[in-house]
Formats: C-alpha cells, sequence, structure tokens
C-alpha cells in the first residue's frame, strides 16, 4: 500500500528542503551580496541588503585583469576535461564490454588515489614540475587536472556504459552490423547523454579545483581559483573586493550548472533505478 | 531455404561444460521448440546456432554450408531476444529499417519493406514512435518486425513470450505461429513453458543438462516419452509418476499415468484416495489427492461435485500407462 501523502507532510518537506537548500547556498548568496557593498559597509557586520555599489567590481577589473585567469579556467577546465575523455572512454569501454576477472580491483584501484590526501604528494609532484619546466604552464596543469579527475570520469562512464545492455549490441550484430556501424549508430547515440553528463561535471570540478591550481602557478597560467586566492593575502581586510573577485570567478560555473542541472543529476544518479 | 544441422556440437564455459555433444536436424520450414527447465543450456544452443556465441567442438551447417566460424551476421538468420532488445534512441521506423540499412537496400525499397512489415503487424499508426512509448506487446512485434523485414533463411526466438501478461502471452503465441504459416520459414523457438511448447511446435527438442531427451512432434512426446524426464516435463497438470507395489504390478519400476486417464468413483475402483484440494476451472476440475499410492493429480469432469475430505476411488487407464525401468527408460 502507498504511503498516504497529506498536505502537512508536503508542506513540512518542502520547507525543510528549502531550508537545507538555503544553508548550503547561503555563503554564495552572501558572497553575491558582499561583493555590492563597499567596504566600510562589508566590515560593519552583518547586513543582508547592501547599497548595491559596483564599485568593487570596477576596481577588481580596473586594477586586475579577469579576462587572463578566466580564459585559462576554460583552457584548463575544458582541455583537462577532453583529455579525460579520450583516455577514458576506451577505458571505460573495454571495462565495461569485456570485463576480466581484475576489472573491479582496477577500479577500486583508480578510486583509491582519491583517497589519499593532495598534500602528501605536493613536494614531488612541484619538484618533477619543476624539473620538467611545467611550473605555471597550461599544459602543465592541464595534464595535472586530467589525472586528478580521470577516476572518476571512469568510474561514471563505466557505470554508463554497463547499463547498455549487451543483448542491444547482440540484436546489432544480428542485424549485420559491423563493429563501426555498431559503434556509430548503436552504441554512441546510447551513450552520449552519459558521455554529456560526465564532462559538465568534470568541467565543474575540474574549474573549481584549488589546490594544484593555486600551488603550481604563479602568473602566466594561473585560473580563476588563484585569482581569488591573490586577493585574499595582500588585500585581506578589503572583502567587498574580495568578493566582488569570488562572484566573477564562480558566476561562469554557476550559470552553466543551472543550465545543465538536468543532465547532471541524471548523470548523477544514473544506475540508481532503473 | 533454412535448414540447420547440428554435428557433434559441444560448449563449454571455462570447466564447465554447458552442452556435451549434440547431433540435431532442423528441416527447412519446421517451427522447433527447445524446452527444458532453467540452465539446462537450451538458450546457449540457439546462441551457438545465432553465431553470438562460439563453439567448442562440432559444426554447424545452414543449408550445407558450414557456418561454424562465421560472424552472426553472415549466417543469415534473425533473432528475437526476451528483452526485445529495441533501439531504444531510434523510432519503430527506424528499428525496422535497421538490418536493411546495414545491408546497403536503397531508401524506396527500405520504406515499402518497412510499411509491409509494419502492415503484417498492425503496427503502421506506432511508426514515429520509440520503443520507450509503446507497450510490451506492440515492442514484441517491433522485434518481429525487425526480424522479418530481412527474409532470413530462418528465425531464433529466444524467450520471447516471457516478459508479457498472460493474456497477452496467449495472443501473442498465435500471432507467431500464425507468422510462421504465412511465412514458411524455418523457425527456432526456445522457451522453459511447455505449454508454448505443444501449441506451437512441429517439432520438440526436451533439453536436460545440455543433452537431448527426445526430439518429436508434441504428440508424441505426449504419448510416448522416452523417460521419465520427458513424460514429467511435458503435460500440464504433470503426470503422475507412482512406484513401488503398484508399479511391479505392471513389471516397472515407476508407472506413469496422466491426470486424465485416472477414472473418478464414489463406490469401487483400484486405488482409494481422499481428495486433498479441487479445482474448479468450468471445464475440468483439478483434484489433488491423496491416495494409497502417493499424492495423486487427476483431471475430472467440470460437473464432477466433490470436495475436500471426501473419499474416492480411481482406476489407471491400463491402455494409457507408462511403464519406466530402474535407469527412468520407457519400456515398450
Amino acid at each position: 500500500m502507498a504511503r498516504k501523502v497529506t498536505t502537512r507532510h508536503k508542506v513540512v518537506a518542502t520547507v525543510a528542503a528549502w531550508a537545507v537548500a538555503l544553508i548550503i547556498f547561503f555563503p554564495i548568496l552572501y558572497t553575491i551580496i558582499t561583493s555590492f557593498k563597499s567596504e566600510t559597509e562589508a566590515i560593519a557586520g552583518f547586513k543582508l541588503i547592501p547599497s548595491f555599489t559596483t564599485e568593487s567590481y570596477r576596481e577588481v577589473q580596473g586594477q586586475y585583469n579577469y579576462f587572463k585567469p578566466f580564459m585559462n579556467s576554460v583552457i584548463l577546465s575544458v582541455g583537462s576535461t577532453l583529455l579525460a575523455l579520450l583516455i577514458a572512454v576506451p577505458a571505460a569501454w573495454a571495462m565495461a564490454f569485456s570485463p576480466t576477472k581484475r576489472t573491479k580491483d582496477v577500479l577500486m584501484w583508480m578510486l583509491s588515489t582519491k583517497m589519499m590526501p593532495a598534500v602528501a604528494v605536493l613536494f614531488p609532484m612541484y619538484i618533477i614540475f619543476r624539473d620538467l619546466g611545467l611550473l605555471d604552464s597550461r599544459i602543465g596543469l592541464t595534464v595535472m587536472l586530467t589525472m586528478i579527475n580521470l577516476p572518476i570520469v571512469v568510474w561514471m562512464l563505466y557505470t554508463y556504459f554497463r547499463e547498455i545492455p549487451g543483448e542491444i549490441l547482440e540484436a546489432a550484430r544480428m542485424d549485420g552490423a559491423s563493429l563501426w556501424n555498431e559503434i556509430v549508430y548503436v552504441l554512441t547515440p546510447m551513450a552520449v547523454p552519459g558521455i554529456a553528463s560526465t564532462m559538465l561535471l568534470n568541467i565543474i570540478l575540474a574549474w573549481n579545483e584549488a589546490f594544484w591550481t593555486i600551488r603550481l602557478t604563479t602568473t602566466e597560467a594561473a585560473p580563476l581559483t588563484a585569482f581569488i586566492s591573490s586577493f585574499s593575502s595582500p588585500q585581506g581586510l578589503f572583502w567587498a573586493k574580495l568578493s566582488a573577485a569570488s562572484t566573477l570567478a564562480i558566476a561562469p560555473i554557476l550559470i552553466m550548472g543551472w543550465f545543465s542541472q538536468k543532465q547532471l543529476v541524471r548523470g548523477l544518479t544514473f544506475g540508481a533505478v532503473k | 531455404m533454412g535448414k540447420i544441422t547440428l554435428k557433434n556440437v559441444s560448449k563449454s564455459f571455462g570447466a564447465t561444460n554447458i552442452i556435451p555433444d549434440i547431433d540435431l536436424v532442423i528441416e527447412d520450414g519446421e517451427f522447433v521448440v527447445f524446452v527444458g527447465p532453467s540452465g539446462c543450456g537450451k538458450s546457449t544452443l540457439l546462441r551457438l546456432i545465432a553465431g553470438l556465441e562460439d563453439t567448442s567442438g562440432g559444426t554447424i551447417e545452414i543449408d550445407g554450408r558450414d557456418v561454424t566460424s562465421e560472424a552472426p551476421a553472415k549466417r543469415k538468420l534473425a533473432m528475437v531476444f526476451q528483452s526485445y532488445a529495441l533501439y531504444p534512441h531510434m523510432t519503430v521506423a527506424k528499428n525496422i529499417a535497421f538490418p536493411l540499412k546495414m545491408a546497403g537496400e536503397d531508401q524506396a525499397t527500405i520504406d515499402r519493406k518497412v510499411k509491409a512489415a509494419a502492415a503484417t503487424l498492425n503496427l503502421t499508426n506506432y511508426l514515429e514512435r520509440r520503443p520507450g512509448q509503446l507497450s510490451g506487446g506492440q515492442r514484441q512485434r517491433v522485434a518481429i518486425g525487425r526480424a522479418i523485414v530481412r527474409q532470413p533463411s530462418a528465425f531464433l526466438f529466444d524467450e520471447p513470450l516471457s516478459n508479457l501478461d498472460a493474456a497477452l502471452r496467449g495472443t501473442m503465441r498465435l500471432e507467431i505461429t500464425e507468422l510462421h504459416q504465412q511465412l514458411k520459414t524455418t523457425m527456432i523457438y526456445v522457451t522453459h513453458d511447455q505449454v508454448e511448447a505443444m501449441t506451437m511446435a512441429d517439432k520438440i527438442v526436451v533439453l536436460n543438462a545440455g543433452n537431448i531427451e527426445q526430439v518429436g512432434s508434441p504428440m508424441e512426446l505426449y504419448k510416448a516419452p522416452k523417460n521419465l524426464f520427458v513424460a514429467g516435463f511435458i503435460g500440464s497438470p504433470k503426470m503422475n509418476l507412482v512406484t513401488g507395489t503398484a508399479a511391479a504390478k505392471h513389471n516397472a519400476t515407476t508407472i506413469g499415468i496422466r491426470p486424465e486417464h485416472l477414472r473418478v468413483s464414489t463406490t469401487a475402483g483400484e486405488w482409494k484416495a481422499t481428495v486433498g484440494v479441487a479445482e474448479h476451472l468450468g471445464s475440468d476440475t483439478f483434484l489433488h489427492v491423496n491416495s494409497e499410492v502417493g499424492p495423486l493429480t487427476v483431471r475430472a469432469d467440470g460437473e464432477i461435485s466433490v470436495t475436500h475430505g471426501d473419499e474416492i476411488w480411481l482406476t489407471p487407464d491400463a491402455a494409457k500407462l507408462h511403464r519406466f525401468d530402474t535407469d527412468g527408460k520407457a519400456i515398450r
């Protein structure tokens, strides 16, 4: 018997959901509010209604070049995502459709690298980057971000590919499709939504990655994460400006996330329910 | 043409021997049903014929041509899967057209053949829909449509009706039989449901643990099962099997008597029994009784008025009695 859902239940659940969402979103919201305050207002204390001044934005844009780190962020996140997909698609494909006894172990082993604290390999990575001349270079950082997110990309794609029933591929084979036709007409169209949502999630992860992007760059390859952190130390007390820089850094990804939320939710919950 | 010959075909998965050694001839135009319990190797045998699995030994010939190591597509067979295996991102029309497209047919021919197949299967109004927007029966018809457009030398069906509800299963059973009469193409049909086997087949192949127990027409299998396995598997309700002195009286280790071959009387007979459950189906009544020779199932007249606890007498029809030896083989 289905559980009875009363109006009161619905109201309580909705209020609770909104409350949780607001608590999670509040720091971002307050950053945006603060960015529209003057420095005096920002320091004065907690206040939800700003004076709507764009003074901080003008200063941030005037004093520092926003465009360069923004472009770096785009290049690094999109570049590392494409590189990761290039490696992960065949890898996940092989593991999903021709699994061996060790497939699960390989997957676990890949994921286990995500359990290691990044700081544990900071020195070796720094020295390798220094010796290879990759410090503060977009290429070095793209490779780094690819490696960081590769386990998640492989796992997500593996889960997607596993959901494609083997019988459909067999049906295509019976229908006379060659391996190439099978990939072009059957597999790829079925896998595109999975690849797309993996791509979106990976762009967001790469965009937000702050540990390595801050430590391995100075000016040339510095993305928006480094841009924000460059505001936090020398201008530590200028909260309005810091907020304006942060808002500028998160705005692109927030907008992208907003438009692609359907895809993302589907990507993250895929395989959970049939 | 679609004569399929299996010679000493075997299949092992690692150390597990699924099919030890099978010889079988399927004549052109025949409707052959592979039937057996779960895990008996019937689906594996079908997949071997389809080319979706490689044989471990033996040869498979289609119309005299050795196809043992040929790719599935080259065998000119069409298969209907249990899960329908439709392409979810294509419309019904595109699903049906897919094998034609793969064969490189021109668009005009494809359109004509798709229309014809859709008309045969009552799918004309659904051609622009996706599989997700169809009911189970319609999906099954699309899968059949995709199979018939290719004009294959034989159709392979892998438990195609097991995902449908009972009523629809009956309708689809009839449709597939009619399709066979219309096309007169060889059909191999795998099922664990002996009712499907009995009603559809020209020839039934009963499989058990990868071995063929018996091959024959439905009535041959029903009237003269070669062994206890076939006797117990074919027929619904199942044949009653009796051992002990009652069997010894007929010079057998086990005797088998079908539920409809037991005469019921309230006054006298060979075996005394107490009615456990009486299932009144209208046309028939199935009596599940506890008799002096063990539990038995009896198919009685629909009008019979006996209920739980009633004492009755049963007499087996001696002419319809099946006798089996210690190895379970039929004594003729």
